[in-house]
């Protein structure tokens, strides 16, 4: 498959439109199982506590596929990814009430690269505080 | 103490070929919340392309994790996992993992070095095909967050 996007049609600038995440203990449970990272400090309260941690927060890579799914739904294919980073720089507090936490994640066309691929660089934030920085896809569009 | 340096450039290999399938797929999926059909349903994929479901692009930390597990594990890596923060992670792909395919990993520690008072500690894992092609490979970066202060206390007590 291919992207639906079009190296054409995008120029640097280009912004992909933003999109919010909410994240419950409950995908945070999920997430722990599916991804076999049991780190009680994305379920246990008392642990995340004692070692210096406001509350519960949410694995770094669940971010990552949050910020991701920004990329793969505006191209269309997520097989055009061909590199994808971030860095943590900031938790996902995730309370433990019904409502959770939301992670809004935006993005913008940086550079166009050769041979139809573009960097985009995305943006996540959570209750005010950039949880990642230096997060870059580099994607090859139709 | 500090994150014993003899250990730069070692490498561990997975134990044993891990085999990628649609239910594991379809968990990650339904876990981080994407319902982009190319992951679940079979019909789908084959339209757009594929062989059979693909994996989301995050998918590999499974057995990047495994990886990395294989190092910390080492006591006498010194590592002490209770400080350990992701840093920073990093894919970079030839094409998506997919239903079917069945995988091994070489992970390398490629980088110990001190920054403040912390350490950083980058493994890099290449995951390929038991056929040798070359699928996706990780790069972690786990801070340790006081190694190298704990390392010049224990130093200054000695000296």
């Amino acid at each position: 498959m291919t992207a639906t996007v079009r190296y054409a049609d995008v120029e640097v600038g280009t912004e992909l439109p933003e999109q919010v995440y909410p994240v419950r203990r409950v995908d945070l449970i999920r997430y722990a199982g599916a991804s076999g990272d049991f780190n009680p400090i994305h379920w246990n309260e008392r642990f995340a506590k004692s070692v210096g941690l406001p509350d519960v927060i949410a694995h770094g890579m669940f971010s990552m596929a949050e910020a991701g799914r920004l990329v793969t739904d505006w191209t269309g294919d997520p097989g055009a990814l061909a590199e994808y980073s971030v860095r943590f720089s900031a938790p996902v507090i995730v309370p433990d009430d019904d409502k959770g936490a939301e992670i809004t994640v935006s993005g913008v066309v940086k550079q166009k690269l050769d041979d139809n691929r573009v960097r985009v660089d995305l943006t996540a934030r959570s209750n005010g505080a950039k949880v990642l920085v230096r997060a870059i896809a580099i994607v090859r569009l139709a | 103490m500090a994150i014993n340096r003899d250990y730069l450039g070692r490498v561990y290999e997975s134990p044993q070929p891990y085999e990628v399938t649609r239910v594991k797929i379809r968990e990650f999926a339904d876990a981080i919340g994407d319902p982009n059909p190319v992951y679940t349903d079979a019909a789908t994929a084959r339209a757009a392309g594929y062989e059979d479901v693909i994996a989301p692009p995050t998918f590999p930390i499974i057995m990047a994790m495994d990886g990395a597990g294989q190092a910390i594990v080492d006591p006498d890596l010194r590592l002490d996992f209770s400080m350990v923060v992701h840093g920073d992670q990093a894919f970079r792909y030839t094409r998506p993992l997919r239903a079917g395919d069945v995988v091994t990993t070489t992970t390398t520690i490629a980088d110990i070095k001190a920054l403040g008072g912390d350490e950083r500690f980058t493994l890099e894992s290449e995951i390929r095909t038991t056929g040798g092609e070359l699928v996706v490979t990780s790069m972690i970066m786990l801070v340790v967050r006081g190694g190298a202060a704990k390392d010049r206390d224990t130093q200054g007590s000695a000296a």
